[in-house]
């Protein structure tokens, strides 16, 4: 009975040493395959591309879903906001009031102003204008924010200081310091689903296609095409920082 | 908060720049002055400032080793601090900050060390123990003085001195020119502000010497050299004026050009800054020591002790002023939305990483240190001299 107990138990750690070395050489192959394949792009191959962002404020319908799929897109810090939407309220006696109840993540559930009758009304979709001559990058004392070759302000969150001296500068009030990280953060435009063919979050939860993304080199892309078409204009262009995210119905009331 | 006439963009809601941001121009601008006022003795020949000359040096110092301690404070990654250094980004009006405060800092602990030269080889032959060690390690083992070195450590000083008045105004401008410099926000924006800033910095370092001066004699039962207490309180007298009077000249120019920005401006002086710009800042500790060193500096017939004392008085009154000219800068600037359209609010919270008591704190420190650097660098003792 010894014997065969000896003989069995041998047996049997011998087998599961062999399924466990099993189960580890496979999982190696089969984990170490990525069902994406990592995509290197020269900066060669990057400044074919222009990105820049248009949006129609007379499309906007104020629904806020562009800012709760940034939110989970991008895991924003509560109360800090890479996008959100503005709601412009003029009553019949020229008066203009403006809100933007916790960025629109919950879209505009009551009117908050009716005292006088409301003659005209519009929502204005922000974001930050990756500017050509952006004031953050100009500011940034370590570089840590920077163009990439595509035209997209990055920040570069392994070497920023969190100074804080890109929000002051920034004129649009995009962006915020994540208190979490101790760095500065904004909108990259979805910088790793662009590189991925993707359209940035927000443009594709957009339900009015409100928000246009694209190439602003190719003569061919949508964006291109519509501002070859439309009268637009960009927020602020007096302090010369030449935003490229370019409103469509844009009313001097937004700043 | 969100009122129907009031909006301010989602991200505004936070102030990022704190009271810390608040306390480094105050500290700067106490080094800059201190330094310029010690450099008028050594520079320009003011013999009536030369028991003074010293003691501004040292203070120039205590003050200059805790300018960062807030910033450091409030940075997001205060382990990276050094990024400024190793990574700057020439663009960028902040990066050479690393470099000028190291280049001044520099600047005044050699002049520390030649001015008082002589006096530590003194010491050192004098003390026993672990402190002639100290002193030796001070004067870096040198004890070779006499009439030859004394001149060379003269002109050496004298060197440094002159070479620092545009480091100091470089130092404490700059600061200005950090706040002046940003196009986004409207009561920053301007070419003058670091003009005011370096004029406020020589009434901060003025103020505080003649507070120090008074205050540590009074404590040790002695009376101050009348006639350099004097000629310092009517060189804050008239750097006040010219301080206060472009500050105002400013707001009057916007306010005349009547353009958008003032629309949005006058809601913040009449609005979050009236009690703390208008009341307390220009009312109360502007025109109040203007009105009082007026009176000291015009009055022959005034008694010396109401004299000192007055004048003891409008020095710490002048020293709010300057703490509250930052605090409406930094603060109230950050207070106007973008949006042109509302304010925001600020508190810095009692016990806060960034709040009111690490702020007494960090200013209290400089106080502490300088204390110290008394044992080492005596302020107010006859210059000891090579025989």
């Amino acid at each position: 009975m010894d014997k065969i107990d000896k003989i069995e138990r041998r047996q049997f750690l011998k087998i599961g040493l062999y399924t466990t070395a099993g189960i580890m050489m496979g999982s190696l192959f089969a984990f170490s395959k990525t069902d994406r394949e990592i995509l290197y792009k020269s900066p060669e191959d990057l400044s074919k591309f222009d990105w820049g962002f248009l949006v129609d404020t007379t499309r906007c319908i104020g629904c806020g879903a562009c800012v709760r799929a940034c939110k989970v897109e991008n895991n924003v810090p509560d109360s800090y906001f890479r996008t959100w939407v503005e709601r412009y309220e003029i009553d019949i006696n020229g008066k203009v009031r403006v809100d933007s109840p916790n960025g629109a993540m919950d879209s505009f559930k009551d009117d908050n102003f009716n005292e006088a009758e409301i003659v005209k009304a519009f929502f204005v979709p922000k974001l930050c204008n990756h500017c050509y001559d952006s004031a953050c990058t100009q500011v940034c004392p370590v570089g840590a924010t920077y163009d990439s070759p595509d035209g997209v302000v990055l920040i570069d969150k392994d070497r920023c200081v969190g100074c804080g001296y890109c929000v002051q500068a920034c004129p649009y009030g995009c962006r915020y310091i994540d208190h979490e990280k101790g760095v500065a953060d904004k909108c990259t435009l979805c910088y790793h689903r662009i590189q991925r063919g993707e359209a940035p979050a927000c443009v594709n939860a957009c339900p009015r296609a409100a928000r246009i993304f694209g190439n602003l080199k190719d003569p061919e892309s949508k964006i291109r095409k519509i501002l070859n078409l439309r009268r637009y204009g960009t927020l602020k262009p007096d302090l010369g920082t030449n935003p490229k995210c370019y409103y469509i119905g844009l009313d001097m009331e937004v700043k | 908060m969100q009122t129907p006439d009031s909006f301010v963009f989602p991200n505004e809601l936070h102030v990022t720049w704190t009271v810390m941001i608040v306390l480094y121009p105050y500290i700067t601008g106490m080094v800059a002055g201190a330094f310029i006022v010690s450099s008028f003795y050594h520079v320009f020949g003011m013999e009536k400032l030369k028991p003074i000359a010293k003691f501004a040096l040292v203070s120039s110092l205590a003050f200059l080793c805790f300018a960062t301690v807030p910033l450091l404070n409030h940075l997001g990654r205060p382990d990276r601090a050094f990024n400024i250094m190793v990574t700057p980004n020439f663009n960028s009006a902040m990066s050479g900050f690393g470099f000028v405060y190291l280049f001044y800092m520099t600047i005044v602990v050699l002049e520390i060390w030649f001015s008082y030269r002589a006096e530590l080889i003194n010491k050192y032959l004098r003390s026993k123990g672990i402190v002639k060690q100290i002193y030796r390690f001070i004067i870096l083992g040198n004890t070779t003085v006499n009439d030859s070195t004394i001149v060379y450590d003269r002109k050496i000083v004298t060197f440094l001195a002159a070479f620092g008045i545009p480091v100091a105004c470089v130092l404490h401008g700059y600061v200005g020119f950090l706040f002046g410099s940003i196009k986004a926000n409207l009561w920053w924006s301007t070419p003058l502000m670091f003009i005011i800033f370096i004029f406020s910095a020589i009434v901060s370092g003025l103020a505080v010497l003649i507070f120090l001066y008074q205050f540590v004699h009074w404590i040790r039962r002695k009376t101050v050299n009348q006639e350099s207490y004097e000629l310092m309180a009517k060189w804050l007298w008239g750097f006040m004026i010219i301080a206060v009077v472009l500050e105002l000249m400013e707001v009057l120019s916007i306010s005349y050009e009547n353009t958008e920005r003032w629309e949005v401006l006058q809601l913040l002086i009449n609005g979050k800054l009236k009690i703390s710009y208008v009341y307390l800042q220009i009312f109360v500790f502007s025109l109040g020591p203007f009105l009082i060193l007026s009176a000291t500096s015009l009055i022959k017939s005034m008694p010396i002790k109401l004299k000192n004392f007055l004048i003891w008085l409008s020095s710490g009154m002048l020293l709010i002023q300057v703490l509250l000219m930052r605090w409406n800068v930094v603060i109230g600037g950050q207070l106007v939305s973008k949006s042109m359209r509302g304010f925001t609010e600020y508190f810095p919270g009692y016990f806060d990483k960034e709040g009111l008591l690490v702020s007494f704190g960090i200013i209290l420190v400089p106080f502490i240190l300088l204390m110290l650097f008394d044992k080492l660098f005596p302020f107010f003792e006859k210059p000891w001299e090579a025989k």
